[in-house]
């Protein structure tokens, strides 16, 4: 699969992402490398195969309910880039 | 011998004789890293403070006679005390850590702009384990940013050297980890490996790694990049320490969700195994299909004939076996974990910690801006291919084949294992390349993986032991594989390999 640099312009939209002006042609080169690679997973027989998603082991997790102590706002928002009191700050989000 | 030599069970012995303080060690290891890490580039952080102040408390709980020499416990004045609260296998040994694992007040970054000055108000189950064994903990050490990568150049603050030759690269993503051991500047760390990030360093950099299976360490506080496929592992100057390390860090953590609530044997009576019977009855599997490998280097295939005639003379029988998948696993592997990775790198936005981008005028362009200037290329790279590959008309032909393709891949190696205990090949077609030479070349750097990366896919364990050299003196490992939590027999077969080669106490002239 070969993806333009209008493809990959849009995917980093997807992700959140701003690839920088001089890194689209590279990356829409590479990527397309790497997908093309990737397409001979077409030729794989994956009839009657399963699906692998984890490799843990296939058991359902339970815990009990308990109430336990919280760190407090000070803790838990010292690594926040912008703070206003207990909260996250963001950019305004509603006009 | 001097001090910066030791293994952990030789720096043991020596403090528990009181032949030198945890103090001393530690000194030992500031020295080194003082010396030798401006050029090769293994740490991220040092913590000296932190580690002199941990290492006078561990001499004075080893003067009041709290002290467990090889899980004997060795107390002068202790008889009265419960032994069993009073453990500290790992009491006065400094221990580095991959930079993706989380330290209560030390700065995580996952070598990483994005989380330059990130400080976690928490210890990873790992971190926690070690401190409660008497480690004590004397840096971060550099990686591929996030993991992601086979080189530590894709590093965001710098590249890391390999001590043999700094011409070189160690390896990756735990380059940084398997370098510090190499180079004597830290006696044991800890690493993380997601396709072959422990054992492909511990390979280039002539020392011991293991990838224990998926389950056996927890995963909390580990900074996941694909989280199906991340294991935490040891990486150490022999096996033995390997085995000393997995005792400590493995077991069942409620935090971790997918960490394996299953018996843990003491790994170091692999070792007695050996000592008593040797590898006979042990049967090793060689993947034919590994060995048709394109771009297999003469040298690794030379040290693997060789390390493969060592087994044999020690008793193990060799089996032709099949992993019929090999020619998918990359690919499959290359869906995965890029898409695992698109979703665990969406936390990263610049609202709860790490970087953020302040001239954005809304929240869109917020994320847009702070992931662009936080993310170096290798990582956008993967969140591009990853978000294409789960991307609505794409996901049954990628992440769906993938998945169906990696259950394919555990199926052939559960045949496998109906054949043989280990299956054994090289860790990666060819030594350490030199620095610079795949770097604009992505796909090459991915397809070096080929020969680990088919283990984190089955979730199996996998153990990097130094079995030779290239012409030109670089190190080479060979890689012993095992079922689903028979670590044992990865430490058996491992350690009757380097006690009969007799190379593990070789270390880079630096």
């Amino acid at each position: 699969m070969k993806i333009t640099q209008k493809d990959v312009e849009y995917i980093a939209h997807l992700a959140r992402l701003e690839v920088d002006e001089t890194l689209v042609d590279k990356f829409a080169e590479q990527i397309s490398n790497i997908l093309q690679y990737i397409d001979k997973l077409k030729d794989a027989d994956v009839s009657g195969a399963g699906l692998m998603a984890g490799a843990a082991l296939q058991n359902n997790v339970f815990r009990e309910d308990i109430v336990k102590k919280s760190p407090g706002p000070d803790v838990t928002l010292s690594n926040a880039p912008e703070r206003h009191e207990d909260f996250y700050t963001v950019p305004r989000v509603v006009g | 011998m001097d001090l910066y030599e030791l293994t952990i069970s030789q720096a043991q012995t020596g403090l528990a004789k009181r032949e030198f303080s945890s103090l001393d060690l530690v000194n030992a290891m500031l020295d080194r890293i003082e010396k030798l890490d401006g050029d090769i580039g293994a740490y991220i952080t040092i913590d000296a403070d932190g580690a002199r102040e941990a290492a006078i408390e561990a001499d004075q709980r080893i003067a009041n006679g709290y002290y467990l020499l090889k899980h004997e416990s060795f107390t002068n004045n202790g008889s009265n005390l419960d032994s069993s609260n009073y453990r500290y296998p790992l009491l006065g040994i400094p221990i580095a850590l991959k930079d993706l694992l989380c330290t209560i007040g030390v700065k995580t970054t996952c070598a990483s702009k994005i989380l330059e000055n990130f400080v976690p108000q928490y210890d990873a189950t790992v971190v926690s384990m070690l401190k409660n064994a008497g480690a004590i903990i004397i840096g971060k050490t550099n990686l591929d940013e996030f993991a992601m990568g086979s080189s530590t150049e894709n590093s965001g603050f710098h590249i890391t050297r390999n001590p043999w030759d700094r011409e070189h690269v160690p390896g990756g993503s735990s380059g940084g980890s398997a370098a510090a051991v190499s180079a004597r500047m830290c006696i044991a760390a800890l690493g993380t490996d997601t396709g072959g990030s422990i054992r492909q360093p511990a390979s280039h950099c002539g020392v011991v790694g293991i990838k224990p299976t998926y389950g056996r360490v927890s995963r909390y506080g580990l900074v996941s990049y694909a989280s199906s496929l991340d294991q935490i592992g040891p990486i150490t100057k022999d096996v033995e320490d390997s085995a000393i390390l997995l005792n400590v860090i493995c077991g069942h953590d409620p935090l971790d969700s997918t960490s394996a609530n299953i018996e843990i044997p003491d790994f170091t009576s692999a070792l007695e195994l050996f000592k008593n019977y040797g590898l006979k009855g042990m049967k090793a599997g060689i993947p034919k299909e590994f060995l048709s490998v394109k771009g297999l280097d003469p040298d690794v295939e030379t040290a693997f004939n060789n390390a493969k005639d060592t087994l044999e003379k020690l008793g193990v029988e060799m089996v032709e076996v099949s992993l019929p998948q090999t020619d998918y696993a990359v690919a499959a592997y290359y869906v995965i974990a890029p898409s695992e990775a698109s979703s665990n790198l969406a936390r990263f936005d610049g609202v709860r910690f790490g970087l953020r981008d302040n001239s954005a005028n809304d929240l869109i362009d917020m994320y847009k801006k702070t992931k662009s200037k936080g993310f170096g290329a290798e990582v956008q790279r993967r969140i591009i291919t990853g978000t294409y590959a789960l991307s609505a008309g794409y996901y049954d032909a990628y992440y769906g084949r993938a998945t169906r393709v990696r259950a394919m891949i555990r199926d052939d190696f559960t045949r496998a294992f109906e054949k043989c205990d280990i299956i054994i090949s090289p860790v990666a077609p060819t030594p350490a390349f030199k620095i610079g030479e795949n770097i604009d070349d992505p796909l090459t750097m991915y397809l070096t993986d080929i020969f680990t990366l088919s283990t984190n896919m089955a979730g199996l364990p996998g153990i990097s032991v130094p079995c030779g050299f290239s012409s030109k003196g670089l190190p080479i490992g060979l890689q012993i594989m095992a079922n689903s939590f028979d670590e044992m027999a990865l430490i058996r077969a491992g350690y009757g390999l380097e006690q009969t080669l007799a190379i593990k106490d070789k270390f880079p002239n630096i």
